[in-house]
């Protein structure tokens, strides 16, 4: 380049530069805007279409020529029994959301409580050296395919952990629950402590200046302030729970219950889908396959309000730092 | 109560410290020559890791008094403003030599109570930084760390420290409302109640106004004024204009150290070192 430089000092004759062509810029700048669109319709379309599908085919359900479900006993009705051959058919779908919550609520204890304090404790107390350690094992714990969890469920927790406490049978809730909750930890843990993190220094200076020790600047000044994004991962951790299947498909047993008791066997909806989805028995039109649509349409129904809780949350906590 | 001897004395609302129409006039020639000394620094030197950031400073900061720490950026003013309350203690790398004393208190002792010291030194930052809670939780904020207060006194303590700080008749319908909902001029002064809350007899700004435009810092100036009837203040500040407008007593700071010290006016108008008057004077900074 030093060729160039002795020419530096005078003005470029601009006027016999070759301007760019102002129509190649405007071509281009449709097609991305193309492109942005169609992406941005793509995951709208394929929402719409999802609802679409398990609001028709649920409908099947309430309204066929086989067996058509009393819409109020579906909410109501204490049994399950669907995949189940002898007796009278019973279509309560309570049983399977109380699996769900069952299982989601012993999660969401284990996971909130220590996915917050490990939170706390990388954003707030560790060194970068402890933190550059203790993050990449947390990736590895999210990267644990969830199938292993659920024979980890089955394999240790049920008879080391919860045998030796109670009568806890072989497929049980407590187990699937705790193995759900190790699950989410990560989860919880990753996204609170981006919270947390995201607080400026400025208000952690603001409240040593006033003579504040380590524990009060982090619980009367950063865990507040970081409340929006702590419920926010609180709230992704709870979708995540209700939605997992592997695990509780594996590790709850199948027997829909509506109880409150974790030693029994449970089928969460999930689970209840996956099973009868594998069954050879399952028709088409028949009262188990919209069945499955049925409780599908509910599981989302749970998933979707969680979202819709979490958007009004985050509006009404949101801080605006200037 | 019986704990809150280093309280301010006239606690209640006694009355309304507003005078935003006076501007100050010009400071130099009320300080006070014979004023006690808040804060005597001796020999001081301060580090970050190898680098030496102040060298070998003596100074002795006034009661009652406004303080501007000058100079150019990197010279060392906000490393000693910071190590004056320990706040250096949070950046992992920063050591110091010397003496700080406040009274019968060497600051720099490993053994001193920073907790304590920083509810005896106020600090208000460059940027306004109220905590995202309610006004009156913000201002509350300091006594309840430090006192055990009941609610009526605790309610008058903010309002009389409101009041002190000139907001409180712009905040006083909105007391239990967010404080981030206030401009950034009413932050500052809702941020220098809150040290104020505290009952400190010292207070340190670090560029109070660097983040205010130019209505908010006249009435945050105006503000600073005022408050050295009652605390020792220690300013640093970039703006020289400041510096005159609203000190006693100017130290000149240049490659950490003290070049010189004085009333600001004689500072400003007579300078005794050749690099002062270049300073301030603009030829360089």
């Amino acid at each position: 380049m030093t060729s160039n430089s002795a020419n530096a000092t005078e003005t470029p004759s601009f006027e016999s530069f070759h301007r760019r062509n102002p129509t190649v810029s405007k071509i281009s700048q449709t097609l991305v805007m193309t492109a942005l669109v169609g992406c941005g319709l793509f995951s709208l379309a394929i929402t719409i279409g999802i609802i679409v599908m398990l609001a028709t085919q649920s409908i099947g359900f309430f309204y066929n020529e086989e067996v058509a479900v009393n819409f109020w006993q579906f909410l109501t009705d204490s049994r399950w029994t669907i995949g189940q051959t002898q007796g009278v058919p019973r279509y309560g779908i309570l049983p399977l959301v109380s699996g769900t919550l069952r299982i989601t609520g012993i999660a969401m204890l284990i996971s909130l409580p220590i996915g917050l304090t490990c939170a706390i404790y990388l954003a707030e107390y560790a060194s970068p050296r402890v933190r550059s350690i203790l993050k990449p094992v947390l990736e590895i714990l999210a990267g644990i395919p969830t199938v292993v969890l659920g024979f980890f469920a089955i394999k240790f927790i049920t008879p080391w952990l919860l045998q030796p406490l109670g009568d806890f049978k072989t497929f049980n809730a407590g187990s699937a629950g705790i193995a759900v909750g190790i699950l989410c930890l990560p989860l919880v843990t990753s996204l609170a402590e981006d919270a947390l993190r995201s607080v400026p220094n400025s208000l952690r200076e603001g409240a040593y200046g006033l003579g504040s020790t380590r524990l009060e600047v982090t619980l009367k000044v950063v865990v507040p302030a970081a409340l929006s994004g702590i419920i926010s991962a609180f709230l992704l951790a709870l979708s995540r729970a209700i939605g997992e299947t592997m695990v509780v498909a594996l590790a709850a047993g199948s027997t829909p219950t509506l109880t409150g008791d974790p030693r029994v066997p449970s089928q969460t909806m999930t689970g209840f889908i996956v099973e009868t989805f594998q069954s050879e028995s399952i028709e088409p039109d028949s009262i188990g396959y919209y069945s499955m649509y049925a409780v599908a349409a509910v599981l989302f129904l749970f998933t979707f309000s969680i979202t819709l809780i979490g958007q009004l949350i985050r509006m009404r906590y949101r801080e605006v730092y200037n | 109560m019986s704990d809150k001897t280093t309280q301010p004395d006239q606690l209640p609302s006694t009355g309304q410290p507003s005078s935003t129409s006076a501007s100050p006039v010009s400071s130099g020639a009320e300080s006070n020559p014979e004023a006690k000394v808040a804060i005597e620094i001796k020999d001081f030197d301060a580090f970050y890791g190898d680098f030496q950031a102040i060298r070998n400073i003596n100074l002795n900061i006034p009661e009652k008094t406004v303080t501007a720490f000058i100079g150019p950026s990197g010279c060392g003013k906000s490393t000693l403003l910071k190590w004056i309350n320990r706040m250096n203690d949070i950046v992992p790398s920063a050591h110091a030599k010397g003496s700080i004393r406040i009274g019968d208190l060497q600051i720099l002792d490993r053994q001193t109570d920073v907790v304590d010291l920083r509810r005896r030194i106020g600090m208000v930052f460059q940027k306004p930084n109220p905590f995202p809670k309610s006004i009156f939780d913000n201002v509350a904020f300091g006594p309840r760390l430090h006192f055990r207060i009941d609610r009526n006194d605790l309610a008058e303590l903010v309002e009389w420290s409101l009041r002190k700080a000139a907001v409180w008749d712009e905040v006083k319908d909105r007391l239990h409302k967010s404080a981030l909902g206030l401009s950034g001029g009413q932050q500052q002064r809702l941020c220098i109640a809150r040290a104020i809350a505290a009952g400190p007899e010292i207070l340190l700004m670090d560029e109070p106004c660097s983040a205010l435009d130019p209505g908010s810092t006249s009435r945050v100036e105006d503000l600073i004024y005022e408050l050295r009837e009652q605390y020792a203040i220690v300013m640093v500040t970039h703006n020289m204009q400041q510096a005159t407008r609203c000190s006693d007593r100017t130290a000149f700071f240049f490659k950490g150290e003290v070049v010189e010290e004085g009333p600001t006016e004689q500072l400003f108008t007579n300078p005794k070192e050749k690099k002062t008057e270049e300073y301030v004077t603009g030829k360089f900074g």
